[in-house]
């Protein structure tokens, strides 16, 4: 009787000890998107949609064409005014941290002229060096953030128009003041937790 | 013995799990919970728990939806310089670790009156320094401050740096402290809104207007009488049209949205906004008039019923029932002086200063596509910090610089700024001087 009881207790415990660890097993992952691919169509959208903002709103309607707007880093304080395409880059990274936190973007520089803009973690410090002295090229990465990894990318960006140029090395606040058309002023960083 | 010992413990644990249980889950009055003093802005709908507490085992993100939904508004307004959104890249994660600056109740922790600070800070003083370490070398004239000094009068705020900001203070340095032209717009909402507000069909009540010839001559010199509002207007209820003796709040919202809701945001309606029942001077903590200690708060308080006086509702009023040092010196002060000779009729109102110049400012909103000069009812949205009356109240007669001198200076806002500012706030040189570098 003790045997069976045994016996009866065992093949219950090695009997439920299969099926829980069996049916907690995750499911097969399915192929996903390389995080490189995800961060470059996200740059593509992102960037994009600054030159356009730039070239179709700043440009035809700013000081440059109509006149109708005027952009300026106080943009809310002044009549007609617009906002900056840096700070129009930055409303759309808000606008998406407040939808969801599957990713997180910025606009970042070595020479910023905000402090706060300046990189903040060693691997964004690395790629921005990297835009800056492998011209043309794209900087990629993972990063542990608290308790989360990162897959970090880094694009660079470039000056392109006299407009950036120009207010950049007039500005009180900018550290730097000879930036030239084509220069790497600083980086769009993308971040994507894994 | 042990049976007596067992018995008397479970009869003792019941009574009180009993008596708790019976506050929690059913009795209006929950006085009992509070677990701390409530804070000077919060005090008065402390027995409204679900103010707050929306939902019992809520957590921080519907805490923080509550705050929002009372002061989001006002703080959007203001351009909040440390908005959430600021914070949750996680780029930023080693700084949250320090304060959690996603959340308003890591800063402004309620129930802990023995560690609040001005504007309800419950945070050590240096609060500032922890992300903001390198600000003596990026700013020359910050090196040798004191570390409790960031958010001083004149200087920083966490929030709201409307009036403060580098450039505003650089574009508006010069001017007169005292300017040539100096007037305000008088407030035209509710005549401009009349004809859309005021509804056509009014109950009548023929047999009180005869039995009230007083009141009723003195309506028809009110602005009532000239909008077309009749006794029925505002003496009856909207769904029943039956005869209101004493209307409320209710009545006068139907056409005073603006006003209405803007005093239920202000410290004298916050009580109804959580359908409490109005606040009394006796509640505060504030000194008040003897006469005036059980004097329930309303729209009546101010305004006269059946006149229409508002230079009376933008001092008087307020000095009937306030006695505090700063009210006590309204009268004899610079600005008291301009609204006596107003009311005489020797300068014109535009020119003259009441208490609801400063602390119910005028604002240009637009409404139903008009733009209309209303008051602001809540006597509380540019209080404290007090440079948020820089731009929308000060700055109307006088410079900037002046306007945060005289605010900065504790002495002459208890005295109601009888005479000079004491101290010079040297912000403004200090950004010239940057420029000029």
């Amino acid at each position: 009787m003790k045997h069976v009881k045994k016996i009866a207790l065992m093949t219950t415990l090695l009997a439920s000890s299969l099926v829980i660890t069996a049916c907690n097993e995750a499911p097969p992952a399915k192929a996903g998107i390389p995080p490189k691919l995800y961060t470059d169509s996200l740059f593509a959208v992102m960037n994009a949609d600054r030159a356009n903002y730039t070239k179709l709103i700043i440009q035809r309607l700013g000081p440059n064409g109509a006149g109708a707007i005027k952009p300026d880093e106080h943009w809310k304080e002044i009549e007609n005014g617009a906002l900056l395409p840096a700070q129009m880059f930055r409303a759309g990274s808000e606008a998406v941290a407040e939808v969801t936190d599957e990713f997180t973007y910025s606009l970042q520089s070595l020479w910023p002229i905000n402090k706060q803009n300046a990189p903040k973690t060693p691997l964004e410090e690395e790629g921005l060096q990297y835009t800056v002295d492998n011209p043309g090229e794209n900087f990629y990465g993972e990063e542990k953030l608290g308790d989360v990894t990162y897959f970090t990318a880094v694009y660079p960006d470039v000056a392109v128009s006299p407009a950036c140029t120009t207010c950049h090395n007039d500005h009180k606040d900018s550290p730097r003041t000879d930036f030239d058309i084509g220069d790497v002023m600083g980086g769009v960083v993308i971040r994507v937790p894994l | 013995m042990k049976k007596f010992i067992w018995a008397t413990w479970m009869l003792v644990t019941l009574a009180i799990a009993g008596y708790y249980g019976y506050i929690l889950l059913k009795a209006d009055n929950k006085q009992a919970l509070l677990i701390g003093e409530t804070s000077h802005g919060h005090f008065q709908i402390e027995l409204a728990c679900s103010s707050c507490h929306t939902e019992a085992f809520a957590g921080p993100e519907l805490m923080q939806e509550a705050c929002v939904g009372c002061h989001g508004a006002e703080l959007a307004e203001a351009n909040d310089t440390h908005p959430k959104k600021k914070f949750t890249d996680p780029r930023n994660a080693d700084r949250l670790s320090v304060v959690d600056a996603r959340y308003c109740v890591s800063c402004h922790t309620e129930h802990r009156k023995e560690i609040t600070a001005p504007m309800g800070l419950t945070l050590p003083e240096d609060y500032c320094f922890h992300c903001h370490t390198d600000v003596g070398d990026d700013r020359e004239s910050h090196r040798d401050l004191a570390f409790d000094s960031c958010a001083s009068a004149g200087c920083h705020n966490y929030h709201d740096n409307r009036a403060l900001f580098e450039d505003f203070l650089v574009h508006n340095h010069s001017g007169p402290w005292l300017k040539e032209m100096a007037r305000l717009t008088n407030p035209n909402g509710a005549a401009i809104l009349a004809s859309k507000r005021v509804p056509e069909q009014q109950p009548t009540f023929p047999e009180q207007k005869a039995a009230h010839p007083d009141i009723h001559k003195a309506w028809s010199g009110s602005n009532h009488a000239d909008a077309g509002v009749d006794c029925g207007g505002c003496h009856s209820d909207a769904s029943s049209n039956e005869w209101l003796e004493k209307p409320g709040i209710a009545q006068c919202q139907t056409c005073h949205i603006h006003e209405a809701e803007s005093y239920k945001s202000g410290k004298h309606g916050m009580r109804l906004a959580q359908s409490l029942p109005a606040i009394r001077p006796a509640d505060s903590k504030l000194p008040f008039k003897e006469t005036a200690l059980s004097l329930q708060q309303g729209c009546n308080s101010c305004h006269s019923a059946h006149r229409t006086d508002t230079l009376f509702a933008a001092s008087e009023a307020c000095l009937s029932c306030h006695n505090d040092e700063h009210s006590r010196g309204f009268d004899s002060s610079p600005h008291g002086q301009l609204l006596t000779r107003a009311i005489a009729g020797v300068i014109p109102v535009e020119q003259a200063v009441s208490c609801a110049t400063c602390h119910m400012p005028r604002a240009e909103n637009i409404v139903d596509g008009k733009t209309v000069v209303q008051v602001n009812h809540n006597q509380n949205h540019n209080l404290r910090p007090n440079e948020k009356m820089i731009r929308p109240v000060c700055m109307q007669c006088h410079n900037l610089g002046f306007s945060i001198d005289a605010l900065a200076d504790p002495a002459l806002i208890r005295n109601n700024f009888n005479g000079k500012p004491a101290t010079h706030i040297p912000s403004i040189d200090w950004s010239l001087k940057r420029v000029a570098d």
